[in-house]
């Protein structure tokens, strides 16, 4: 899957986690969200290996700098 | 898979939780069901913000529990707990609110009495120390007396934690036993390795579980869980790095039950009484339909078997003080036959406090019960393979619990067991002569006919009924269906697949054979209609034969109205309705008058016709789509 495929299904999550609309695009950070803190963080990466089965290693998490970086890695993960 | 599996997935969560939002007064029975349902960490966490935005944190007022006061003190991060450990309690109706010391402060807020635990004056402490805590400084080189010094030390402080909360607040205690998250350096026998941390966790484990029934502190066995799920679903060794979550976020929904049922057991609110389904639940087929030999149950079968095993354990919960109860839809004495005479049977009579069969709705006979054991409803725990019935009971009587099973019996003591219904803190001899108490006051009274909601439950169904002529396609299960049905049979007359065949070429006959499907999928063929025309041009209704799967779902106003029509298309002007009595078909002997047809004679043997006009017919109207296909 590319990576834009990912979107429908990383709002569905953001909408969970924060409980409100969250518009991503590849350059938003945790900065540019209110309350998306480390726990936030946690939720979301968490979502994301129950929904499609996989596991983030430390250094793809440490990596993660905005949601264009998210959708990279999960479209790196879920093709290989 | 650390998971709520016994709870039903939410349909529409999403349409739900707005519903939820959306009422300008929410109440609190509407957010116990939505607990009530599998949800999974963020589920659990969106309701828990969801509930306490809209019904505030303080307990809604007269409440039925005990407001719960939850003090949850330990040495990594537990904020992430608290959502699972409301959600949780509310599931079984308790209010709770958590308290958290700050990070790693447990041993100061207990011993210094100006601390903030101290001004909230917890109900309930739950002590939660991780593996890494309670094993730091255990190091590999330690001479064995250094290493059974240090689990002196530890013990020793969890046990002086104990009493400084028994000393400060009289509450109930809870331990949680450490998660085994050590990696083993010897291996198998890592016992033999003093200062092997995986050994010491271990050596703390065995020490705090036999000290806790002397210092009166309830354990949190998260070692079992482990065993069952796995450490991965449990633990995850980088989150425990990056946030020091000892307990795993996905398995926090099921963390905070387990801590919710240990508290709703210390107020008594455990379930009392498991109520058995039987057909396909505690024996394999159906008794009415298939005799006590063509059931399948006890050696020779893995499935036998299985259900033995099922029986065996329900045996097992009632010698430990749980009620049990029978809630079946059949004729009594078919119901009964196998209690007593299939030699497989692991539950006699006896074992049996209130045992109900009849041809009511379940939700009448599960009130009917409570109130026969003079229990509370919301002390019944009805288990059933039927989904139909779980849904029409929890939509009735949503105090009742009823586990999502499958048809695989194999499963179902351990979906008991998980749910933790019967959740108990210790054992009296009470409990043990508890059952047969209830066995000696049970009433025997007829069953009260007690109004229960179903239209709008039918209607909720979506029911669709197929139907279509006999072909080569169906002649098998057609054919079956004719030779196995005894029960809902009005003429019990059996044909070969010749028989059928000649059905489908006679021009003044018919055959139909209807297929049910609904939201929970498709019940197969469940029934077969055949008529005939006489040679005064009424039409006869040779056999009307039925699943008793679907009764009470208006399965047979919708078939009557196909039996008009056909009957209309062959010219018919009357329908005659045949009763032909056997030992086991008495549940339709009235059927055709309840279906408004008149009784036309009747002879010695107890057979009967009936007749009505299809002149005046109107079609009734149902809650079941009717297509041909």
């Amino acid at each position: 899957m590319s990576e834009a495929a990912f979107y429908p299904a990383l709002t569905e999550i953001f909408r969970d986690v924060f409980m409100r609309e969250v518009a991503l695009r590849p350059d938003l950070t945790a900065r540019d969200v209110p309350g998306w803190d480390s726990f936030k963080q946690i939720e979301i990466i968490v979502a994301l290996e129950e929904r499609y089965g996989i596991k983030f290693h430390t250094r793809e998490l440490d990596a993660l700098h905005n949601v264009g970086d998210l959708a990279r890695v999960l479209a790196a993960k879920t093709t290989a | 898979m650390a998971g709520l599996h016994w709870l039903p997935e939410p349909q529409d969560w999403r349409a739900r939780l707005s519903a939820f939002s959306a009422v300008a007064e929410p109440s609190w029975d509407s957010a116990v069901a939505l607990a009530n349902l599998r949800l999974d960490f963020v589920r659990t966490n969106t309701l828990d913000a969801t509930v306490r935005a809209r019904l505030g944190s303080a307990p809604p007022r007269g409440l039925a529990t005990k407001p719960v006061r939850l003090a949850l003190l330990g040495s990594g991060t537990l904020t992430h707990l608290q959502p699972g450990i409301r959600v949780g309690a509310l599931r079984r109706g308790l209010h709770a609110e958590v308290y958290e010391n700050d990070y790693g402060q447990y041993w100061q807020d207990i011993s210094d009495t100006e601390s903030a635990l101290h001004a909230f004056r917890p109900t309930t402490a739950l002590l939660a120390l991780d593996g890494y805590h309670l094993a730091a400084g255990v190091t590999a080189s330690m001479e064995p007396e250094d290493a059974a010094r240090a689990l002196d030390e530890v013990v020793e402080r969890v046990v002086g934690c104990w009493r400084g909360l028994r000393a400060g607040f009289g509450c109930q205690i809870i331990q949680q036993l450490p998660l085994p998250v050590f990696a083993p350096l010897l291996g198998e026998n890592e016992q033999r390795l003093p200062g092997s941390r995986m050994a010491f966790l271990a050596r703390v484990t065995a020490e705090l579980r036999a000290r806790a029934d002397a210092e009166g502190v309830d354990l949190l066995a998260l070692d079992q869980w482990v065993a069952l799920d796995g450490l991965h679903a449990w633990h995850d060794g980088g989150m425990w790095h990056r946030a020091k979550q000892e307990v795993a976020l996905a398995a926090t929904p099921l963390y905070g039950d387990l801590v919710a049922r240990l508290i709703a057991a210390k107020q008594g609110r455990s379930f009392k009484c498991l109520v058995l389904d039987l057909d396909n639940t505690v024996w394999g087929g159906v008794v009415g339909d298939d005799g006590l030999e063509g059931l399948v149950l006890g050696q020779g079968s893995a499935l036998g078997e299985a259900f033995v095993a099922f029986q065996d354990f329900a045996r097992e919960l009632s010698r430990r003080g749980i009620i049990l109860a029978v809630c079946s839809k059949n004729d009594e004495a078919n119901a009964l036959e196998p209690f007593e005479k299939h030699p497989d049977m692991v539950l006699k009579r006896g074992d049996i406090a209130c045992f109900v069969a009849n041809w009511s709705d379940k939700a009448s006979n599960l009130r009917h019960i409570a109130a026969a054991l003079n229990i509370g409803l919301d002390a019944l725990v009805f288990i059933d393979d039927n989904p139909f019935e779980r849904a029409l009971v929890r939509q009735e009587l949503p105090m009742v619990a009823v586990p999502e099973v499958s048809d695989d019996p194999t499963t179902y003591p351990r979906a008991l067991a998980d749910a933790g219904y019967f959740e108990a803190l210790a054992v009296t001899e009470e409990d043990r002569a508890r059952s047969s108490q209830y066995q000696a006051n049970r009433q025997r009274d007829a069953l009260k006919e007690t109004a229960t909601d179903l239209p709008s439950y039918l209607r909720g169904l979506h029911m669709e009924l197929i139907w279509r002529r006999f072909d080569p396609i169906g002649l098998q299960r057609t054919v079956q269906l004719i030779n196995k049905t005894n029960q809902f049979n009005l003429t019990t007359r059996r044909y070969t697949e010749a028989d059928v065949q000649a059905i489908m070429a006679d021009p003044r006959a018919f055959g139909l054979q209807l297929r049910l499907l609904d939201r929970f999928g498709d019940n197969g063929i469940i029934a077969i209609l055949i008529g005939r025309m006489t040679a005064e041009d009424d039409l006869l209704i040779d056999t009307w034969l039925m699943s008793c799967r679907v009764l009470g779902r208006q399965v047979e106003p919708t078939s009557l109205n196909l039996i008009a029509a056909e009957a209309q298309r062959l010219g018919a002007r009357r329908l005659i309705g045949e009763y032909v009595p056997t030992k086991k078909n008495g549940m339709v002997r009235d059927h055709y008058a309840r279906l408004g047809f008149a009784p036309l004679d009747a002879d010695a043997s107890g057979a009967s016709r009936a007749v009505l006009d299809l002149a005046g017919f109107v079609p009734a109207e149902t809650f079941i789509d009717v297509k041909e296909g």
